[in-house]
Formats: structure tokens, sequence, C-alpha cells
């Protein structure tokens, strides 16, 4: 297999007196849908905070694209194509949606091609055009998710880090949401590494998974094998 | 009625720069939520700075040829100047606490604003500075009431500089990062904003606009004093809490109803206790709707 995307290397990390991450080691090759499933405090999203540079790491290495980024400051990786959906979307509520496109692309200076990027996200997400002028606090959760994927995009990614896009969503919407990540991954060839805890979903849309608990990883293992795993049923998927 | 016309114009100039000071606080507690009590420091190394370059440029025989030219070079200058201050006493006393309580930050703004005003009494001594008198010569009469040259400059020159903001906070790159900045931070961090530069950069501008103010006061009254800070720097505060602290618009908007409220109140009321009604209307604020005007939950102007 060619060299991962990302990889990391026995990554710690704390809050406070208490430890959030224990001894992480994850890849992720090229061109991959990977899942992170776990519970609730698992620390799943303490580890994309720490690979996008804004939770500390306190031991281990993360490495991304070949160059070692873990004291390498957060507003550095989007222009190098490390791009994250946080937890909660995290839209600039009373920043207009257009503004927020905007910014998802706002080391870029290329007028025309920030444009004709906005315009491909429309062709994505048809309903952000009509929200064009509409401020960003004012859309339903859904446009919210699609609108954090659309400004994530903007910076053109190579990878993508996306905590829970489920979360909070009619089913029908997830769906759809789910529908566009795999449309990016195929289509714009966008790797990318995929938060949930909606595990039968993501798993279902990955080809690899890791399950984390309490701050460690406890397995890994082909996305097949996860879900037919008795232990992964029982736990994560409600059987 | 020609004394209320009168009051008019002096309220609109008084207001005009209670506004420009007023900016500061706003915009610093938009993006990081701390009231800088050091920004009246600003204001007065804006008029230390200020008439110490209009004196070099007398000494340098500029002044009989070009007065209106070296003003506009001071006042530039005098701006970048403080400008820069701002980013050392960011970077000095509030960056380091930024991680800490807002309690930290508030305390080491406090002890900036003893530093300076000392530091501009030790450099300049405890006298008034006196401002060169040209400009203050010269204007309009109408009957009973008088628009001065200078009155005249104040005017234009704050609103130029509102204007310049509003076009820098709404409608440019850099001024929709601040707007995101103020909002949320980890997440401007993950688009590729470099939140501290940002953050610096605020500071920089609010400086800016009160060493403006300085320069007008100083030429305005006729002096500047180490300690000029203080009083006007406190009635500015009390206008942004009016506007709505962290509202650009607030802001403009609480200044001049505290020059307003000033001027009236020293002309109507009692000219003794005018620098006592801006601190009415703070109190009054603060205790029937702390959110001010444009109170901060509900508008889109925050920065």
């Amino acid at each position: 297999m060619a060299e991962p995307i990302l990889e990391l290397v026995e990554v710690s990390a704390s809050y406070g007196k208490i430890k959030a991450l224990k001894e992480i080691s994850l890849k992720v090759y090229p061109g991959e849908i990977v899942a992170m499933i776990g519970a609730n405090g698992a620390g799943k999203s303490t580890t994309l905070m720490a690979i996008c540079g804004i939770v500390p790491v306190q031991a281990g290495t993360i490495v991304y694209a070949g160059t070692p980024i873990t004291t390498i400051s957060a507003e550095r990786l989007p222009v190098m194509g490390l791009c994250q959906v946080p937890e909660g979307r995290r839209i600039f509520p009373r920043l207009s949606v257009k503004e927020n496109l905007i910014l998802g692309g706002f080391y870029r200076t290329d007028k025309s091609a920030i444009d004709a990027d906005i315009e491909r996200v429309f062709s994505y997400f048809p309903v952000l055009k009509e929200r064009l002028n509409q401020q960003g606090g004012t859309l339903s959760g859904g446009e919210q998710q699609i609108l954090a994927i659309g400004r994530a995009l903007m910076s053109r990614p190579k990878l993508l880090l996306l905590d829970e896009p489920s979360l909070g969503l009619a089913p029908m919407i997830v769906q759809k949401i789910f529908d566009i990540i795999s449309e990016i991954n195929t289509q714009e060839g966008v790797t990318i590494l995929l938060v949930e805890q909606n595990a039968n979903l993501a798993l279902q849309a990955s080809s690899r998974g890791y399950v984390l608990e309490t701050g460690a990883v406890t397995m890994a293992d082909t996305a097949d094998a996860l879900l037919a795993n008795p232990k992964i049923r029982a736990a994560y998927l409600g059987e | 009625m020609e004394v209320f016309i009168q009051q008019c114009i002096n309220a609109l100039t008084l207001g005009g720069l209670y506004a420009l000071i007023a900016l500061g606080y706003t915009m610093v507690y938009g993006v990081i939520q701390l009231i800088n009590f050091a920004h009246g420091e600003f204001f007065a190394a804006g008029g230390y700075i200020g008439v110490l370059l209009l004196g070099v440029m007398t000494a340098m025989g500029l002044m009989e040829s070009a007065p209106w030219m070296c003003l506009g070079v001071s006042l530039l200058l005098t701006m970048l100047y403080c400008a820069f201050l701002a980013m050392g006493v960011e970077r000095i006393a509030y960056k380091p606490l930024r991680k800490q309580t807002r309690l930290a930050a508030l305390i080491s703004a406090l002890g900036m604003s003893i530093f300076l005003s000392n530091g501009m009494m030790l450099a300049r001594g405890p006298l008034d500075q006196p401002y060169p008198l040209e400009y203050s010569s010269g204007g309009f009469e109408f009957g009973l009431i008088t628009i001065n040259n200078l009155q005249i400059v104040i005017w234009v020159l704050t609103a130029v500089l509102l204007v310049a903001l509003n076009l820098l906070v709404f409608r440019s790159r850099i001024g929709m990062a601040m707007r995101a900045v103020a909002q949320d931070k980890v997440m401007s961090a993950l688009v590729a904003i470099n939140t501290n530069r940002i953050i610096a950069l605020t500071f920089a501008i609010g400086a800016g606009l009160a060493a403006a103010a300085g320069i007008m006061v100083g030429l305005y009254y006729g002096s500047v004093r180490y300690d000029m800070g203080f009083v006007p720097g406190i009635k500015a505060f009390a206008a942004a809490v009016l506007g709505g602290i962290g509202n650009i618009t607030g802001a403009m908007i609480g200044g001049l109803i505290i020059g307003a409220v000033e001027v009236f109140g020293a002309a109507y009321i009692s000219g003794e206790y005018k620098d006592v009604f801006a601190f009415i209307i703070l109190i009054a604020v603060l205790y029937f709707k702390p959110t001010g005007i444009m109170g901060e939950n509900i508008d889109d102007t925050r920065v």
C-alpha cells in the first residue's frame, strides 16, 4: 500500500489532569474513508482536535502527507489540505452563508478560482444558493451541516476530518449527508476520517474502522469485519 | 434657540470624539471579551505624540508654510505609533493571560493603564503640554452661532474614520476574519485564520482611532496632560456599554448620546456636574438594560 496520508503514532493528550488520549495510533491511506467509532467521551473529537493542532499533543507524533505536524499551529493546516468539519458544525452564526463559504477558503487569494469553487459547492448543495445572504445561524440543522461541509470543501482539502455529521439530524437528511460524503470521496478524491456515534452508518460508508474506548484504540479492522464482529454488534450496533 | 443650536454643534463634536474612543473598547471586547482599561492611555498617548510631532515640525519651520499638511502627517504618524503601542501592550500584558480567567487580564489592564500614564508623566513631566493655536482660529458665524474651523475638521475626520472602519469591518476580507474570530476562535483557526494576528490588529485599529481623538482633543482644548486618558476613557467606556458592548454601530451611537448628554447637562442643568452625567447613564444602563441599545446577543454587527 502507498504511504499513509495521515499517521498518528502513540499520541497522548490531556485536559488538565484528565488523560483524554492514551497513546492513540492510527493510519489513514489516500483515497480511503476511515471510521472512528466509540461511545460518548471515548476521545474521538479530542483526537480530531489534536490532529488539527487545537488540543496540544503531550507525547507521540502526528505525520500528515510526510510532514510531522505535531507542533504546527492550527491555522497553517488547512493551507496544507488538512481540514475539519467539527462537532456541532460551528457555523459562524452571524455571518452570511456566502461569508461562511468564503472563510472556508480564507487562505486563498485566487478570486476567480474561489468564485468557481463556490459555484461547485452550489452544484453539490443547491439549497445553499437559495440561502446565500441569510445568516448562518438561521439555517436548519441539516442546512448547517451541509454548509459546514461546503465551507470545508472551499479550502480544497486532501484530507477531511468529519466529526459527527449525523448528530441531531432527521434520518432522511442523515442519509443524504452520507451520500454526499461518499460522493466527495469518489468524485473529488478527498480522503475522509469519519467520527461517528452512529457506528452502523459510519462503518457502511467506510473501508476500515477504529474503535475508541476511554481514550485508547481497542480495535482496528476492516469495516466489514467490524460490522460482523459480535462484540461490536453488541456494544455499538444495539444488538 | 441660538444657545440650543450652539450646544448641538458642541455635542456633535464631543460625541464624535467619544465615539472614536468607544470603538476601541467595544472592538477589543468583541474579540476577546476584555475591557481594556488601558485604552484611555492610547488616547492620551495620541495627544502626547501629536504635540511632540507638531513641536518638531514647528522647530523645522514647516508650520508656517503648510500647517494643515503638518497636522495630517502628525495625525497619521501618531495613529501608527499608537497602533504599534497597543500591539505591544497586547503582546506583553494580555496575550500571556489569554487562557487564564478574565479577571487576570482585567487586572493586567488596570496595571498597564497606570504604567502608561506614569510613563508619560516621567517622559514629559506632570504639566500641561500646550498645542499650537493656529488651527482653532477662523470659522463661520451665523448670528450668535459660531462653528470654528477645528470643529469642522473634527466632524470630517470623525466621519471619515467611522466610514472607513465600517468598510473595513463589513466589506473587507480582514473585517470578515475579525467578525469570525469574535464569534468562534477555534473555528476561525480551523479555517486558517491567524487569530493572534487578528486580535493584535483589533487592538491596533482601536488604538489608532483613539490616538486620532487624542490629537483632536489636544487641538480643541489647547493642551494635553499625562492623565488626560482617565476620565474620557471611562466616559467612552460608558458610551460603549450604552451602545451595547461588543457592537460597533452601538459604540458610535453611544458616543454621540454621551456627548450630547454631557453638553446639554452642562448647559441646562449644571456645568459643575458635567462629568457626572455620563456615569449616571452608565449606572442606569447597567441596572436596567445591561446589553445596551444594540444588545450583543441579537445583532450581526459585533466584532
